[in-house]
């Protein structure tokens, strides 16, 4: 067997047996190219739309719930409905300590101000932040750093601004670092800039972020927080962890149990899984095209050849009186079918290959591309090759079986 | 070489069965140069067939080279045919994409023989049967002469003990049945067993021995008076 793969006349037989049917060739090696084209380009495609989701969403940790205080709607222990809330410090300190399996735990305040460099100025959000929001919404830096434990520790009237907001308030070319810019009067040293995320929270106008001490004490919150950011630990169950904070805080702030108004909260993970859900749904969608088409295509191949077999039954009539055994006969249909299904296999793989780049060029490129690396792996390609070359093994044994089943002598008879 | 004793052949035909050949005893020593005679619809083909190993006989003994031929699947036919027996058909039967040396060799092929080896082989017997300047023409480019030495060529390659000829001139104008035959003379005389069906008297009497067969069985059997230059064609 081994042999006759490598042999010079087995290639020869295929040889001479494709070129004397070159367009129904090209046609049969067509219908499989296509549908592995068309498999590994969808693929490609969602690959690229899932990457871009993971870009989006890869500013957060996935696993996070953000939770802040609203007012109560019913009334509880003596308080009427309509009660304002305020989460405290002391609710994270109690969260950390009663909720299992959380990750971080980050308070953030958040206000409204005017910033001014020299003649420019903007109206911007501005954050009271702890270092720990890097962890849980990485901050892309371009220059400098985030705020640190010191600046906390201190009180530092530093911040961290947005690139966005560099683009307002300094000159082109201006390195920004280590200048003061007034935030509602007061002067702030810039201490870092970063690039803005796909998922922007605050005004459209830019983020300016400054220690969470400082802001406690400019603005002069006290011992309250705007809102948190909790994250989960990997194995637990965000939504859970959700509803166990949100119960933990009635509780504390004395709220009615199923008052479901008194605390709002995001859920970032569940919209993730929403998303992902749609994007496992997609790529079933492009498995079950691709392989269908795929199909399709090595059906065409068995079809050709059957009637390529058909037309040589005289041919293989002859070379069975010549003394060709059934086996020879058979093994050369097969080793045909495989050879087409390796080819037009390749031929859709490199071709797919090339419209992902292509794709990659036009529609991956720029600050808001609609898809980001669309690739296919390597092993799903091997996949798909492997799923060829049985596939045609398999369709050329009907082919190979008619050739064989007809006696040579009625096949000599044939005119 | 060939002995066949009560053979019998019929096919089923609808309901019923033909019955082809009723019972025929033929002995072919080696070195003989016989042919069948018979109108079409006397059986010649179907005995053609069935010594040639394409075709499976009801009841009767078979012996090829002396092997009794019985419960042959296809595996064995083919090494059988490729190893005793050449074909030279009425059609030529060549392979219309191989070049004539390509043609030659191919039941080499089958024997496993390697292509230089197949080729070299494969030249001399063009060389034989007078066509070597022609061995990288396509079939389509020989006349009918050329096409059946090819086809003979083919035959004789495996150097086979038996030539089963199925009207090999059925093709072919006089001039050139006369050459083909002086072909397949020549191959006898050189030891071959030639085994030729025709339906031609004239070509019939170029042989050594004539068996006539009408309807299923033989009706005479009998050796063919040489004489010196014997010119009978028109």
């Amino acid at each position: 067997m081994i042999k006759f793969l490598f042999d010079t006349d087995t290639w020869q037989e295929i040889y001479s047996s494709i070129r004397k049917n070159k367009t129904r060739t090209a046609i049969t090696i067509i219908g499989v190219m296509w549908g592995i084209f068309l498999l590994v380009v969808l693929l490609g495609a969602a690959k690229g739309v899932e990457n871009n989701f993971n870009r989006l969403f890869g500013d957060f940790a996935t696993n996070s719930v953000f939770v802040w205080a609203q007012q109560t709607s019913k009334p509880f222990k003596g308080f009427q409905e309509g009660k304002s809330l305020t989460l405290k410090m002391s609710d994270l300190e109690s969260i950390k300590k009663e909720i299992p399996g959380l990750e971080f735990v980050v308070p953030r305040l958040q206000d409204q101000a005017l910033a001014v460099n020299d003649f420019k100025s903007g109206r911007f959000g501005v954050f009271g932040d702890y270092p720990e929001l890097d962890e849980v919404q990485k901050m892309d830096m371009v220059y400098g750093r985030f705020i640190n434990h010191n600046d906390i520790i201190e009180k530092k009237k530093v911040c961290v601004i947005e690139e966005e907001i560099y683009k307002q308030l300094f000159d082109k070319d201006v390195q920004p670092i280590g200048t003061y810019i007034k935030i509602n009067n007061i002067n702030y040293k810039v201490i870092g800039m970063y690039k803005k995320g796909q998922i922007g929270s605050g005004g459209p106008q830019g983020n300016i972020h400054i220690p969470f001490t400082t802001f406690q004490q400019v603005y002069n919150r006290g011992e309250d927080v705007g809102w948190m950011m909790i994250t989960g630990k990997p194995g637990f169950d965000i939504t859970q962890i959700e509803a166990d904070v949100k119960l933990l805080l009635k509780n504390l702030h004395k709220v009615h149990p199923e008052d479901d108004r008194a605390f709002g909260s995001f859920n970032l993970g569940k919209e993730i899984a929403k998303v992902t859900g749609f994007l496992t749904g997609m790529q079933f969608l492009t498995w079950f095209v691709g392989i269908a088409t795929l199909i399709a295509g090595v059906f065409a191949i068995g079809n050709i050849l059957l009637i390529t077999v058909k037309e040589r039954t005289k041919e293989i009539g002859i070379r069975r009186a010549l003394g060709a055994k059934p086996w020879e006969i058979k093994r050369q249909i097969i080793l045909e079918s495989v050879f087409l299904t390796s080819i037009a296999g390749s031929l859709g793989i490199i071709s797919g290959g090339i419209v992902l780049m292509i794709i990659d060029v036009t529609l991956g490129k720029g600050d808001e591309p609609a898809l980001t690396n669309p690739t296919v792996d390597i092993p799903i390609i091997l996949i798909a090759a492997a799923t060829l070359v049985i596939l045609g093994t398999l369709i050329g044994l009907i082919p190979a079986h008619t050739a064989v089943s007809i006696r040579p002598i009625e096949a000599l008879r044939e005119e | 070489m060939i002995k066949i004793e009560k053979l019998h052949k019929s096919y089923p035909i609808g309901k019923g069965s033909l019955h082809v050949l009723k019972g025929l005893d033929l002995h072919i020593k080696e070195g003989e140069f016989v042919s069948i005679m018979g109108s079409s619809g006397s059986g010649k083909s179907t005995l053609l067939n069935i010594v040639g190993l394409l075709d499976n006989h009801d009841t009767g003994n078979y012996y090829l080279n002396g092997q009794l031929i019985e419960n042959l699947d296809e595996k064995k036919a083919a090494i059988l045919r490729n190893k005793f027996l050449g074909f030279v058909f009425q059609s030529f039967n060549l392979i219309n994409y191989k070049s004539a040396l390509e043609n030659v060799a191919l039941p080499l092929y089958y024997q496993g023989i390697g292509r230089k080896e197949r080729n070299k082989i494969a030249l001399q017997y063009l060389d034989k049967v007078g066509i070597k300047d022609r061995a990288e023409h396509l079939p389509s480019e020989l006349s009918g002469g050329e096409k059946q030495r090819v086809a003979i060529a083919r035959a004789l390659v495996t150097n086979p003990k038996v030539v089963l000829a199925d009207e090999p001139t059925g093709a072919l104008d006089s001039a050139t049945t006369h050459s083909v035959m002086e072909l397949l003379k020549e191959i006898n005389r050189e030891g071959m067993t030639v085994f030729v069906i025709t339906h031609e008297e004239d070509v019939a009497a170029e042989t050594d021995r004539i068996v006539r067969l009408k309807d299923g069985i033989i009706i005479s059997d009998e050796k063919v008076q040489k004489k010196s230059n014997r010119i009978s064609y028109v």
